[in-house]
């Protein structure tokens, strides 16, 4: 593993972790390592607040009722923060875990959509997280749409997107305009290479800021507990992102 | 003196999977929870067909072999999914052949389908959903308008009863009445109640009631439920048991990598399932 990755994972995490300060609960979802280490990092700092559920996991996880718990839940209200991914993700915050080309037999196949087809409307901080930021990733429209970042008005929709974090910056849903707008520049990137790299328009504010760093304290407990609590559901991701081995 | 009510449960791993016919509708767990995999390797042994997978509400491994062996004509998944490993192959490239039905769904509409069985309705309403392409595709959903509406125009869909003919686990052991213990994996007692019969494989079966005491018998299954039993040791493998066994990593990249192929996926049938 590279030290420019390392230092990527480190930053992700942190940034996502700062999003969910003075939440209750985060729950965390299949194939989430960065999520699930920021919302661990985001309890470690709040001395175990919020409180935090993984999915898959046997330590970091209190449901006792089953894979309906976490949906039971979220339908009333008593989870905060969620994180949805997507092979593709578009500019009216659609998601899309189904595939690429027409459906059903597609030219690409992923796995599916997961519970995003609900959670997405019920959770009120949904973030949007995907690491891959291309024009083939961040598309103005998706193929297939697993879970709508809009809704009718008369559909019953307390949540929604909140925000989405790449490996190049940090995009807020702004609600009134029903649109993305650039918030934050991880370190290297430009106002040039965002927009270059992004398939869908978005608002582009005055004032854009660089992603805060990690401090020293945040590296310390990633590398620590937080490490090693990940890597009992995600062992490739920690040995291979943040050199822990489990 | 105790029945001893198990007796008249188990049999050999080939009588058990003898009981499910070719075109059942069988619901499987997600890949965390109790997969029986030598039940599989049995049922592609015994070359079963045209089975109807309902995942609980996701799979990965299990439904990807019995898709690859030829064994499926039909899958209702909200995903199917090697996790960390990447794409289920098999699954995969028979979605792209045209070699299955795929009946996409999403996590929380599976376990309301099962929901609505367990309790022998015949529907179950649930949020969300609407405005989502996977309702598109599925002409057996429904919008209602909520009958107890406060306010005007408040839809909500409508899922029909999932009503599968057989629910399959493995699990760490059953007890001398037949009662399963299942710990806190309730979605294994929601797949049973929802179907018409429940096959089990065990890792042992001990010399005890979970009944009998108050602090286990919320552990269990009961056996009420339960319509065939067999021992096998290691019957997840190479998935993982609870608190008995990890799943066994570097047999999962090696299926990962062989599954690609369909020759090195035949391979594989040939070293590990047709032994």
């Amino acid at each position: 593993m590279s030290e420019s990755n390392i230092k990527l994972t480190e930053l992700l995490i942190t940034v996502v972790s700062r999003m969910l300060r003075d939440l209750n609960h985060v729950a965390v979802g299949a194939s989430s390592p960065i999520p699930g280490a920021a919302a661990l990092l985001a309890s470690g700092l709040g001395k175990g607040s919020p409180k935090v559920t993984i999915l898959g996991s046997k330590s970091v996880n209190s449901f006792t009722d089953g894979g309906k718990e976490l949906f039971d839940c979220a339908g009333q209200g008593r989870i905060d923060a969620f994180f949805l991914g997507g092979g593709q993700i578009d500019g009216d915050a659609n998601v899309n875990l189904v595939g690429i080309g027409d459906y059903p037999h597609m030219d690409v196949r992923f796995p599916g959509s997961y519970g995003s087809a609900y959670l997405y409307y019920v959770v009120p901080k949904v973030i949007l997280f995907r690491e891959e930021h291309t024009s083939r990733t961040l598309v103005q429209k998706v193929d297939f749409i697993s879970a709508p970042g809009k809704t009718e008005k008369n559909i019953y929709r307390p949540g929604g997107p909140h925000s989405l974090v790449t490996s190049r910056c940090v995009f807020m849903w702004e609600k009134k305009a029903q649109c993305f707008s650039l918030h934050s520049l991880h370190p290297g990137e430009t106002l040039q290479t965002i927009r270059k790299n992004t398939g869908f328009d978005y608002i582009e504010p005055k004032k854009v800021i660089n992603t805060l760093e990690p401090t020293e304290q945040e590296k310390k407990l990633i590398h620590g507990d937080i490490g090693k609590m990940i890597a009992e559901v995600y062992p490739s991701f920690a040995s291979s992102r943040l050199a822990v081995d489990s | 003196m105790k029945s001893l009510s198990i007796k008249n449960l188990l049999t050999s791993l080939q009588n058990l999977v003898a009981n499910i016919e070719d075109g059942s509708q069988i619901v499987i767990p997600p890949d965390y929870s109790f997969v029986p995999m030598e039940i599989t390797r049995a049922l592609i042994r015994k070359k079963a067909r045209d089975l109807r997978l309902v995942a609980a509400p996701q799979t990965g491994l299990q439904a990807d072999i019995l898709i690859g062996a030829g064994c499926v004509s039909e899958i209702e998944a909200a995903a199917v999914s090697l996790g960390e490993l990447g794409n289920a192959p098999r699954f995969t490239e028979a979605i792209k052949a045209k070699k299955i039905e795929l009946k996409d769904s999403t996590c929380p509409a599976i376990h309301a389908g099962l929901q609505a069985s367990e309790k022998g309705i015949p529907f179950m309403p649930l949020r969300g959903i609407i405005g989502s392409d996977i309702l598109k595709y599925r002409n057996d959903w429904k919008i209602s308008e909520n009958p107890f509406k406060k306010i005007s125009n408040d839809s909500i869909l409508l899922l029909p009863a999932i009503h599968p003919d057989y629910a399959i686990f493995h699990a760490p052991y059953a007890d001398r009445e037949g009662n399963i213990w299942i710990g806190r994996r309730r979605e294994l007692a929601l797949m049973s109640h929802a179907a018409k019969k429940t096959y089990v494989s065990v890792e042992e079966v001990r010399d005890t009631n979970l009944l009998d005491n108050e602090e286990t018998a919320a552990n269990a299954l009961p056996s009420l439920y339960i319509n065939g039993i067999t021992i096998c040791k290691k019957g997840s493998w190479p998935l993982g048991l609870s608190d008995l066994y990890d799943a066994d990593r570097n047999h999962l990249q090696k299926y990962a990598s062989q599954a690609r192929s369909k020759s090195d996926f035949s391979k594989y049938l040939e070293s590990y399932v047709f032994v």
